[in-house]
């Protein structure tokens, strides 16, 4: 994808220029420190980079940590600096670039709420079959469902869905690991 | 029965040593009394700061020593700049002490200013009550979050038995990898609450430790192309002066060594003494001709702690375009930020200057001569066209004229000179005209140009270098955005000078409105400016003038004598403009030596 940017002469010399943009998952392990959430985004926003989808747990007890897996959009040498500056924060103690390292998988979940009756119900519960996506709710005149998988799976399920009555969707955004034995 | 005994005794005692090494007795005190006691174990005898309502606790337990020296400032941004002028005069970390709110909302000027130029400080701010947080209480502010992006770290204490160790590990992060500031949030609850003191030997510092020792292949390779080259240049920056003296020392023998030329941003001047003749003057907007031409035409440069700033690239897409370029640097996200280097090495400068003289020295590298003349010649060409040279004037002073003979007066000192500036022509005029001859003699604020630096800094030098000389030499307009610590200064009895270079415009914000905007001069000039003279006496310091050329020399002698802060009132002329300048978005070679309306584009933004 292009994004093609008008020409602007500055005294603080020019812009990225038309470079393509790229969609890059990283991983960031931090300590689950009250702000480590805020100083992520706050870089984000401070320095204008464009975040696609942050998800954030503790993944480790004993020694206080947390993982992020973000989704973030930009020309490659933005992506370099996002990853420099992630890495620059005191409690980030490692960032990887998935996209960069090689084979990972990406996994999100979305809750999809339906709202219909009749031919559409019925049409609904079969693309739910079709996409392994479960009925955790249901009322005579609606369900919600549960659909994991990669987030053009969900994308393809939601499409799906939209005609059939969807009224609300609440998704996770991707968590992220790389395939393989290493550890990173 | 007796070995029963005596087995038995063992095992008490086991249990007695045991209990003890599960529970080292810390020594218990109130938070307010474990700043002191970090401090003093982090090696500080001096703070500045002001007090207030959230932290009377510390300042109470600060009464009741005498280890650490509290300098009362008049403003908080004051105290925040005087730390910084105290950090890089004698290369200790600066440490502020300001209360809620007010206190620490006016501090925020300085910390920017501290880490746009990586100087090492630590600032607490008194905080509300643990329980009154979020709750808009009286001087409530989010310090932790308006400080969050003009740190390199901050901290929200709430639990006193973390007090201590937070406090350690600020001091390891102020001052590990690229220094910058720290900002230490401190609820009054926990100023007065008591818990275990942990001692700084036994402080568990963050996993915070960022590389700082060099990639020896990337330093071989990086030595290769320096030996190779035919026209090279060293552009050096802060990070040189941060490494401390040893870097800047290192830096002129592998200079000598190669023999090759140096320049050096704003922030670097001293690395390298100007009095060699391997030195180019400073680079960038407002450096010398032969600086920027020989960064322009280059063919390997050598970048050492310094950043590739918008003002000392101009247009990038122009920017030494035939060179290959080494940068080394401590903090991995300044490598290809904004200019992609060929060989980058992320380092500490020092180490890696060091370990380039080995490689250097291992492998009998010799500079290839015969080229190296011809750059030489090349750079004489450009030197020869004397970019510094004014109009010299009979009936009025030019501010040129009045540096050059303060510089003529301060080469016959014995004490050590400091320089601090405020921010604008006069800086610059000071880069260009004063010599630095060695690092952390030269305070100015760099990259966030803070109007008001000069004065706080010339106070924190002051008290850092007791014996030394500062002087300030500022703008009558900068000069009154702090002028508040003249009080300060008396108080003290630091015979700090002040040097005003007065226009009576702010004469930058002129220059680019004659140049850029019509010559529409929207508000740049101030009606009304105080005299300074009686301003000085009416702080209880000296107040000196200088209205005609011939008058300078006496005015400059006095002004060395005085035992008390001088103000020295230098009336200039006002229509004079910095050059030579890289008009804004054009290339290093596009560099304009005299005031040319015509050479700028008026449609940038």
């Amino acid at each position: 994808m292009v994004i093609k940017k008008k020409k602007i002469l500055s005294v603080y010399g020019v812009g990225p220029g038309e470079r393509p943009i790229e969609r890059h998952t990283l991983s960031v392990l931090v300590d689950n420190e009250p702000g480590v959430l805020a100083r992520v985004i706050g870089l984000f926003a401070g320095r204008g980079y464009n975040i696609e989808s942050l998800t954030v747990a503790e993944v480790s007890k004993k020694l206080n940590q947390s993982r992020m897996t973000i989704v973030a959009l930009g020309t490659s040498e933005v992506i370099a600096q996002i990853i420099n500056q992630l890495a620059r924060l005191v409690p980030v103690h490692k960032v990887t670039d998935l996209t960069e390292e090689g084979p990972h998988v990406e996994r999100e979940l979305a809750l999809i709420k339906v709202a219909g009756t009749g031919e559409h119900r019925i049409e609904a519960l079969r693309i739910a079959e079709i996409f392994r996506a479960q009925v955790v709710d249901s009322t005579t005149e609606s369900f919600v469902f549960q659909v994991t998988g990669s987030p053009e799976k969900v994308d393809a399920f939601l499409e799906l869905m939209v005609p059939l009555g969807m009224l609300n969707i609440s998704r996770t955004g991707p968590a992220a690991i790389s395939r393989g034995k290493e550890k990173f | 029965m007796t070995t029963l005994k005596v087995k038995e005794k063992a095992k008490i005692i086991n249990l007695k040593v045991k209990e003890d090494v599960k529970k080292p007795k810390f020594k218990r005190m109130t938070g307010a009394e474990m700043v002191i006691e970090s401090l003093i174990e982090q090696g500080v005898d001096t703070i500045f700061g002001y007090p207030g309502g959230a932290v009377l606790p510390i300042y109470d337990a600060l009464f009741q020593q005498d280890k650490i020296k509290h300098v009362l400032c008049r403003h908080e941004q004051g105290a925040a700049h005087a730390a910084e002028g105290y950090a890089r005069s004698t290369g200790k970390t600066g440490v502020i002490l300001v209360t809620s709110g007010p206190g620490a909302t006016n501090a925020v000027t300085g910390l920017t200013d501290a880490l746009l130029d990586s100087i090492p400080l630590v600032c607490i701010t008194g905080q509300v009550p643990t329980f009154l947080i979020g709750n808009d209480a009286f001087q409530e502010a989010d310090t932790t979050g308006i400080t969050r992006p003009c740190t390199k770290h901050n901290y929200l204490v709430k639990d006193v038995n973390n007090l201590s160790n937070i406090l350690h590990e600020a001091f390891h992060v102020s001052n590990t990898g690229r220094p910058g500031p720290v900002v230490i949030d401190l609820p009054k609850d926990v100023q007065f609450a008591e818990g275990d003191y942990i001692p700084k030997a036994k402080a568990v510092t963050h996993m915070y430790h960022p590389q700082t020792e060099p990639d020896m292949s990337a330093i071989e390779a990086a030595v290769e192309l320096i030996a190779n080259a035919k026209k090279p240049i060293f552009y050096t920056g802060g990070g040189v002066i941060n490494a401390g003296p040893k870097a800047s020392k290192d830096l002129t023998t592998f200079a000598k060594m190669t023999g090759y030329p140096v320049t050096s941003t704003l922030m670097g001047l001293g690395a390298f003494s100007a009095h060699e003749d391997q030195w180019l003057g400073m680079l960038g907007m407002h450096g010398t001709y032969e600086a920027n031409m020989a960064m322009h035409d280059c063919d390997v440069m050598i970048n050492i702690g310094a950043r590739f700033d918008d003002r000392v690239t101009g247009d990038i897409k122009k920017f030494s375009p035939k060179s290959k370029k080494i940068h080394i640097d401590i903090d991995p996200s300044s490598i290809n930020k904004i200019i992609n280097v060929d060989v980058p090495i992320i380092a500490d400068a020092g180490k890696a200057i060091e370990a380039m003289m080995v490689v250097w020295k291992d492998k009998k590298y010799k500079a290839d001569q015969e080229e190296l003349n011809k750059w030489w010649a090349q750079i004489d060409e450009w030197r020869a066209v004397n970019c510094l040279k004014y109009k010299h004037s009979k009936s009025i002073i030019k501010p040129q004229y009045a540096l050059e003979r303060l510089r003529h007066h301060l080469s016959k000192q014995k004490k050590e000179v400091f320089i601090t500036t405020e921010v604008g022509q006069h800086q610059m005029w000071a880069a260009q005209f004063l010599p630095f001859d060695r690092p952390n003699h030269w305070m100015t604020s760099g990259g966030l140009g803070t109007m008001g630096y000069g004065l706080p800094a010339a106070i924190g030098t002051q008290l850092g270098n007791p014996n030394g000389l500062v002087i300030d030499v500022a703008g009558e307009a900068s000069i009154l955005m702090n002028i508040q610590e003249m009080s300060t200064a008396v108080q003290y009895n630091l015979p700090v000078k002040i040097f005003i270079l007065n226009n009576q415009w702010m004469g930058m914000v002129r220059q680019w409105q004659e140049l850029l905007h019509g010559e529409r001069y929207s508000h740049s000039y101030t009606d009304s400016l105080p005299d300074f003279v009686k301003l000085a006496e009416a702080y209880g310091g000296i107040g000196l003038r200088a209205d005609k050329p011939e008058e300078l020399d006496d005015v400059i002698e006095q002004m060395l004598q005085t035992d008390k802060v001088t103000i020295v009132d230098v009336r200039t002329c006002q229509s004079e403009n910095c050059f030579p300048m890289i008009p804004s978005g054009k290339a290093h070679n596009e560099m304009i030596l005299s005031a040319d309306a015509d050479k700028f584009d008026k449609k940038l933004v």
